[in-house]
């Protein structure tokens, strides 16, 4: 695209950088709007906003090429991206796209002539208990059918504004099917606040001690330590940012406490705000998750009109704590915390070297905290109710409730809360689980369990998770689960350190062999120590994590793959056959005289 | 360089070595005279961690060498056949990630990938190629760049901020399309004001950058990788491979 195409730009964006102080840490933020304005970033943008913010224009280029949501070609007026979940699979996704494509006589991947659509597939979305799901620049599109894919392309046909599309289209429902004390009892905004006031910082944080609270983001670092290392660093700034994020397929339950918990939540990081002594927070949105944004804004609003933030908190002098929003752009690393906060920073999501960490050196270098949003929300009743009562309840290393978002071959898909401790089987029968196979808990990056391990139970003792809970019935063709996550992982790197780079890449092409029935028993072989190097070798838990799938698949479900193996021991990757397939597309055809026998 | 006091100490392969603070174990072992495998640190710049090849073995745990602070009681492995096997993988990775034909390559005998590959016994790349299609850029008057031999160690980006105070590199993409991008809107080299005496022109360890004119000046048989092993060139003070 050449500058020209875009007299007007410097005038266009001029407002936007005013609106974000030119500072160079909301280059993120910047470059979001610059995606809506233009709905792609054009050349001539990025040199705009280097010359504004004064950066180089490597980084602006650096950051636009990071997010999945940034695209520096054209991507329509209308991008429309089909979430590609294992789950989203398993409810037709795939077909959907295909039908959707082949009635806008569309490509994947590929903008349509008159620059008006594009289609294309994206990581999970968050709405597997309502799938098939996918996003219109942006807004998510729920339930899925071809009746709702015929009315979109008539709305698109039409060039009906996406604001104005019928609500039904992007209904999201929380599905609570079981509450326990998190998602069941109501909460009084400030309560938790008033109490710690009361009690003391001091006091609180050992409450939080008291409770054995664990983070729930995955990792199960204790909050109370956490939280004392930051307070007892020395910064100019301390900062606490809730980590919702949640990238991981299959876990969508920070969108129902978004949702639903905001207060809550707000509630829990001004409590650690107090303690750590932070006057700034940070709360890190999925950018699937925007939909939720005007919503929590209000949220904000209320609460400061409340004086449960701003100045001078609940009267309380010179307790001053304030909370921004900012939207992520489409990258799974960016749960990573360190990941995080350099996109905080508006910068690639590439994880730091650590040391040092967040609770000394984060954000801006200061001391920092990053709490999933079910953990800060679990530190906001611990504040109000203390921490004997949260302790009292789980195991002996899992204190207090875990909740669960549950999907894949079940009959009542949704978000279940439990106690720690709470046995496999259990669950699959509250959930209606149909013939269970397996089940993969925590996602890809998680651990896939056999039938035989259904007595295992939900803690950090057993089976930790951060809250997926996938099921799959017999009859399910787990290697196409695998590859699926293989896929995801292949994605989602952030291409930062080799192993992880080049392995998730080497992985989902032998995988792909495999399912494409040309691999053999030296391919199993090579995904073994493809596994090793990456666990072993690579930078970040994305990279140590992108193996397990493969790993627990040919530990425990050879069932799954050994009938696709040839009988040779090698066979090239070479695929004579798929070579054709480009001559086959461009021909249209697909029948049996075009393929190598 | 001052004497700082030298009060801590560790064990690498077994070999006392002394450190100060705020030395990693990369920079304890360059001054103890140990080798680590390395490709994309270079003393002279602010460490990276990225190629992974200096992950050593510390109480039993991986840690990447280049990055990681020492401290005392650290016993570290790093000569070992586990750790070189799967650092051979790592430099194969980078084989068959980009395209690399040494033997069409002007920077055969100089290129430090090459000279891993050697070091750690690698006889094939073993992987399947990717066969990327990149760019090769020859708009600069004097300088080629050729993203076919690009292995993001990015030493041309944190030479040319941190020592030309230009910024002519940086990286974009993400994941297996991550890639060097040049500071002009043409994404052209000679659009920007990179220059053939920039340190960041003297530091790749492959055959990316190139200086133009010069090419066989040094006849292939004469280079340095011909005569020497990495291991000894890479524990020099100063890097003149390249001169
Ligand atoms: C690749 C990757 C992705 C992650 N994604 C998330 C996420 O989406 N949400 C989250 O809370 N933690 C995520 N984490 C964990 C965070 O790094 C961090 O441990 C967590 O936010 C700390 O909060 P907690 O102690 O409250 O769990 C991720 C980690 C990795 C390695
Ligand atoms: S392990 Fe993967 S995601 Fe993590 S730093 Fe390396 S390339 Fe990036
Ligand atoms: S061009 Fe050379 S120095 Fe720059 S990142 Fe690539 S390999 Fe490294
Ligand atoms: S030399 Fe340490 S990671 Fe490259
Ligand atoms: S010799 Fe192979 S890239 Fe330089």
């Amino acid at each position: 695209m050449q500058p020209h195409e875009f007299p007007q730009i410097e005038q266009q964006l001029v407002p936007v950088f005013e609106r974000y102080g030119r500072e160079a840490n909301k280059l993120l933020q910047i470059l979001r709007e610059v995606q809506e304005i233009f709905h792609f970033i054009p050349a001539a943008a990025i040199t705009c906003i280097a010359a504004h913010l004064d950066v180089p224009r490597t980084r602006v280029e650096g950051v636009a090429g990071f997010y999945s949501f940034l695209s520096l070609k054209s991507a329509g007026e209308y991008r429309i991206l089909f979430s590609d979940n294992i789950t989203d699979q398993m409810q037709g996704n795939p077909e959907l796209m295909r039908y959707f494509c082949h009635k806008l006589w569309l490509e994947p991947g590929k903008v349509s002539e008159d620059n008006l659509l594009s289609v294309d597939s994206t990581s999970c979305t968050g709405m597997c208990d309502q799938g098939p799901a996918a996003l219109v620049n942006g807004w998510p599109l729920t339930n899925l059918d071809h009746a709702r894919l015929d009315l979109i392309a008539e709305l698109i046909r039409d060039r009906k504004p996406v604001c104005d599309w019928p609500p039904m289209l992007f209904e999201v429902k929380d599905n609570i099917r079981r509450a326990g004390t998190l998602l069941g009892e109501s909460c009084i905004p400030g309560a938790a606040l008033r109490a710690t006031l009361e009690r003391g910082s001091a006091a609180t944080l050992a409450e939080m001690e008291a409770s054995g609270l664990r983070g729930r983001g995955g990792a199960g670092f204790s909050v109370a330590r956490k939280w004392s290392m930051c307070r007892a660093s020395a910064g100019e700034q301390h900062y606490i940012v809730c980590n919702a994020d949640e990238g991981e397929p299959g876990t969508f339950k920070d969108r129902v406490l978004l949702h639903s918990y905001a207060d809550l939540v707000c509630e829990g990081m001004t409590v650690g705000a107090r303690i750590i002594g932070a006057s700034k927070g940070f709360l890190y949105l999925r950018g699937e998750y925007r939909y939720l944004l005007h919503q929590l804004e209000q949220v904000l609003a209320q609460r400061r009109a409340a004086g449960l933030l701003g100045r001078n908190i609940l009267g309380e002098s010179g307790f001053d704590f304030d909370i921004e929003i900012h939207l992520g752009a489409g990258a799974y690393i960016c749960g990573e915390e360190s990941a995080l906060i350099e996109s905080l920073e508006g910068k690639r999501g590439r994880p730091r070297n650590r040391p040092p960490f967040p609770v000394t050196h984060g954000y801006l270098d200061q001391p920092t905290v990053v709490d999933n949003v079910e953990t800060l929300a679990c530190a906001a009743r611990i504040a109000a109710q203390g921490g004997a009562w949260f302790a009292a309840m789980g195991t002996a290393q899992s204190s207090g409730s875990k909740i669960l978002s549950i999907a894949g071959d079940c009959a009542r898909p949704g978000i279940y809360e439990y106690p720690f401790g709470i046995a496999l089987q259990e669950i699959l029968d509250d959930c209606g689980a149909e013939d269970p196979y397996a089940v993969q808990v925590s996602g890809p990056s998680g651990i896939l369990v056999s039938a035989q391990e259904f007595n295992r139970r939900i803690c950090f003792e057993d089976l930790p998770t951060a809250g997926a809970l996938t099921v799959f019935r017999r009859g399910r063709d787990l290697l196409q689960v695998v590859q699926n996550s293989a896929h995801f992982f292949a994605h989602e790197s952030c291409g930062f350190c080799t192993p992880c780079r080049v392995g998730t890449q080497l992985q989902k092409k032998i995988v792909d062999k495999i399912a494409n029935d040309h691999g053999t028993v030296s391919d199993l072989e090579e995904l073994k120590q493809l596994g090793h190097v990456m666990q072993t070798m690579s930078h970040c838990g994305l990279g140590h994590t992108a193996a397990n799938p493969v790993l627990d698949l040919l530990q425990k479900f050879p069932d799954a793959y050994q009938h696709k193996l040839k009988k040779l021991a090698f066979e090239p990757a070479f695929d004579l056959d798929g070579a054709l397939e480009t001559a086959r597309n461009i021909t249209g055809r697909d029948d049996a005289w075009a393929h190598l026998p | 360089m001052g004497a700082p006091a030298m009060s801590n100490s560790m064990t690498i392969d077994g070999k006392h070595v002394p450190f100060s603070d705020g030395q990693t174990i990369m920079d304890a072992a360059l001054a103890a005279g140990v080798y680590i495998p390395r490709l994309c640190h270079n003393p002279q710049f602010e460490p990276h961690g990225s190629c992974k090849l200096c992950v050593v073995s510390v109480n039993g745990r991986n840690m990447t060498a280049c990055t990681m602070p020492a401290a005392a009681d650290m016993v570290v492995t790093s000569n070992t056949p586990e750790l070189n096997r799967d650092r051979k993988a790592l430099v194969q990775m980078l084989f068959v990630e980009g395209n690399h034909i040494c033997p069409a390559c002007e920077a055969s005998g100089n290129c430090q990938l090459q000279a891993a590959a050697y070091y750690l016994e690698m006889q094939s790349p073993h992987y399947t190629h990717f066969y990327q299609p990149r760019a090769v850029d020859a708009s600069h008057p004097d300088i080629f760049l050729d993203l076919n031999r690009c292995i993001l160690c990015e030493l041309c980006v944190r030479a040319s901020r941190e020592v030309d105070g230009k910024d002519v590199f940086g990286i974009s993409g993400r994941g297996i399309g991550t890639h060097l991008v040049v500071n002009a809107a043409s994404g052209r080299l000679g659009d920007t004001n990179f220059a053939a005496t920039d340190q960041a022109a003297q530091v790749c360890p492959t055959g990316a950058i190139l200086i133009k004119r010069q090419g066989y000046k040094i006849p292939i048989g004469q280079r340095t990788f011909d005569h020497h092993n990495i291991s000894e060139v890479q524990m020099k003070p100063l890097e003149p491979e390249h001169e």
